[in-house]
């Protein structure tokens, strides 16, 4: 068996237990809305404070959300110890962690893009026309906050203060991340948008990089 | 029950130790199962059973020493890793029972998974409920549930912990006549279990485990009771 089969039945296994249950769908969509509705009223829409600010706090609400998600990733797998049956199962433990950041990428998107229109709607900021490029970011941008929270992910479920490690961890990793990827937005969405390709081109080296460390080193992750 | 997919093999442990920090899970274990043989492992709580089954696994390395099985070489593929039934019952609440057993069947390359998903059902009981959420099951259905995904794969070794656990009467009376079948089919067992069953019944040899290490090693005959209620018996050539 073939680590891509491997992963492609496990995200299906993934996409069919989160569309069944909606926890971390419903979960990070309302706490996006949430933080995006309560900035409002701070940040007068459609002036330049908007523009400028917004980018950041769509990006922290997302970050912050994602880690909700995270926390749920690998200990709903301890509930009745499957992620034992998993790795007894399959050929290559990677494809364990492969599936569940597809899965949690494309989570993060759906919620990202379900959001936009409020985004757009709040700070009175136009997105029609710089949508490919965004979508591009926010993919980029998804795909390292889930290979480096999916880590944490593994590493916490099995620690004893798993509730307050996992943002410990997470964060300082993931700032690089919020800090390229908020510029890059909030240059795109400038009154004389510029795409950052050396933003994007950072976000996916970035992507590289962790997502080879974790191929090398994710079975150790998963050990008792 | 079905017939293996695998030749039988045996199951040998050489100088196991298992370490959690300074404290000693298991402490140079060593025995071997000849291939089809079936062997109860006994001891009292905390006495290193669940470890050793664990690691006989590969869910969990042992510290020091070695696990191999003789007969396909070591580690064996995930399509010819031991079936084990552990405390949790190591299926997903929230898919089907169907659903769960087509997943693993496919993990593990087992030919016409759906037709295989089928089969098991029906053997443990559950082929009406199939389309059933697993979080709607009874403790009972549950383990039914374990046991059938431990056989998905048609393994030739075994390695049940407290297999009884939530069965009721018929439900221990089905599953020590299942483990006769997968038996005489050539599985190799082993089995941690607390007191004399049914189960208990289908061993040929009991290996007593205190505080990490093998204390008795016995053919089965008087000395078994007396293993299997955690009472002093020699270990025997």
């Amino acid at each position: 068996m073939s680590l891509l089969s491997n992963t492609a039945i496990l995200l299906g296994k993934e996409l069919r237990t989160e569309f069944r249950s909606r926890e971390l769908l419903t979960t990070t969509a309302v706490f996006i809305l949430i933080v995006l509705v309560l900035f409002s009223f701070e940040i007068n829409p459609g002036t330049e404070e908007a523009r400028e600010f917004a980018p950041g706090l769509l990006w922290l609400a997302i970050l912050f959300a994602s880690s909700l998600m995270f926390q749920s990733c690998f200990l709903r797998e301890q509930t009745n110890d499957t992620l034992s049956s998993l790795r007894l199962a399959v050929s290559d433990p990677f494809a364990i962690f492969l599936a569940k950041l597809i899965a949690n990428t494309l989570f993060l998107l759906l919620t990202e893009l379900l959001m936009l229109p409020f985004f757009a709607i709040f700070y009175n900021i136009p997105l029609w026309s710089k949508l490919p490029v965004l979508i591009l970011v926010l993919f980029v941008g998804s795909l390292g906050i889930s290979i480096v929270g999916t880590a944490i992910s593994a590493i916490s479920a099995q620690a004893r203060m798993r509730e307050l490690l996992l943002p410990l961890l997470l964060l300082p990793l993931l700032t690089p991340v919020l800090v390229v990827s908020s510029l890059v937005t909030a240059s795109l969405l400038d009154r004389e948008p510029i795409v950052q390709w050396k933003g994007i081109g950072f976000l996916a080296v970035f992507d590289l990089i962790f997502l080879t460390a974790l191929w090398l080193f994710g079975e150790y992750l998963l050990e008792e | 029950m079905t017939a293996l997919r695998i030749p039988p093999t045996g199951l040998r442990f050489e100088n196991i130790d298992k370490r959690y920090g300074g404290l000693f899970a298991l402490r140079r274990v060593s025995f071997e199962i000849a291939p089809g043989e079936c062997v109860v492992l006994a001891g009292r709580n905390g006495s290193g059973k669940t470890t050793l089954l664990r690691i006989a696994a590969q869910i969990v390395k042992p510290t020091a020493g070695k696990l191999s099985f003789p007969g396909v070489g070591s580690p064996p593929s995930a399509s010819g890793r031991p079936g084990y039934v552990a405390h949790a019952t190591m299926v997903y609440d929230e898919l089907t029972a169907e659903e769960n057993l087509l997943l693993f069947a496919k993990l593990q390359d087992v030919e016409n998974p759906a037709a295989r998903a089928e089969e098991l059902l029906r053997e443990v009981g559950l082929i009406e409920r199939r389309d059933s959420l697993v979080r709607t099951f009874s403790r009972g259905m549950r383990q039914r549930m374990a046991i059938a995904r431990a056989l998905i794969h048609g393994p030739s070794v075994l390695l049940f912990d407290e297999p009884a656990t939530g069965l009721d009467p018929p439900g221990i009376a089905w599953l020590a006549n299942s483990l006769r079948e997968l038996h005489r089919a050539g599985c190799t067992v082993l089995m941690s279990l607390h007191g004399e069953s049914e189960i208990s019944a289908l061993a040929t040899r009991a290996v007593q485990l205190d505080a990490g290490s093998v204390v008795a090693d016995t053919k089965f005959g008087a000395s078994l009771h007396s293993i299997l209620t955690f009472g002093s018996a020699g270990a025997t050539p």
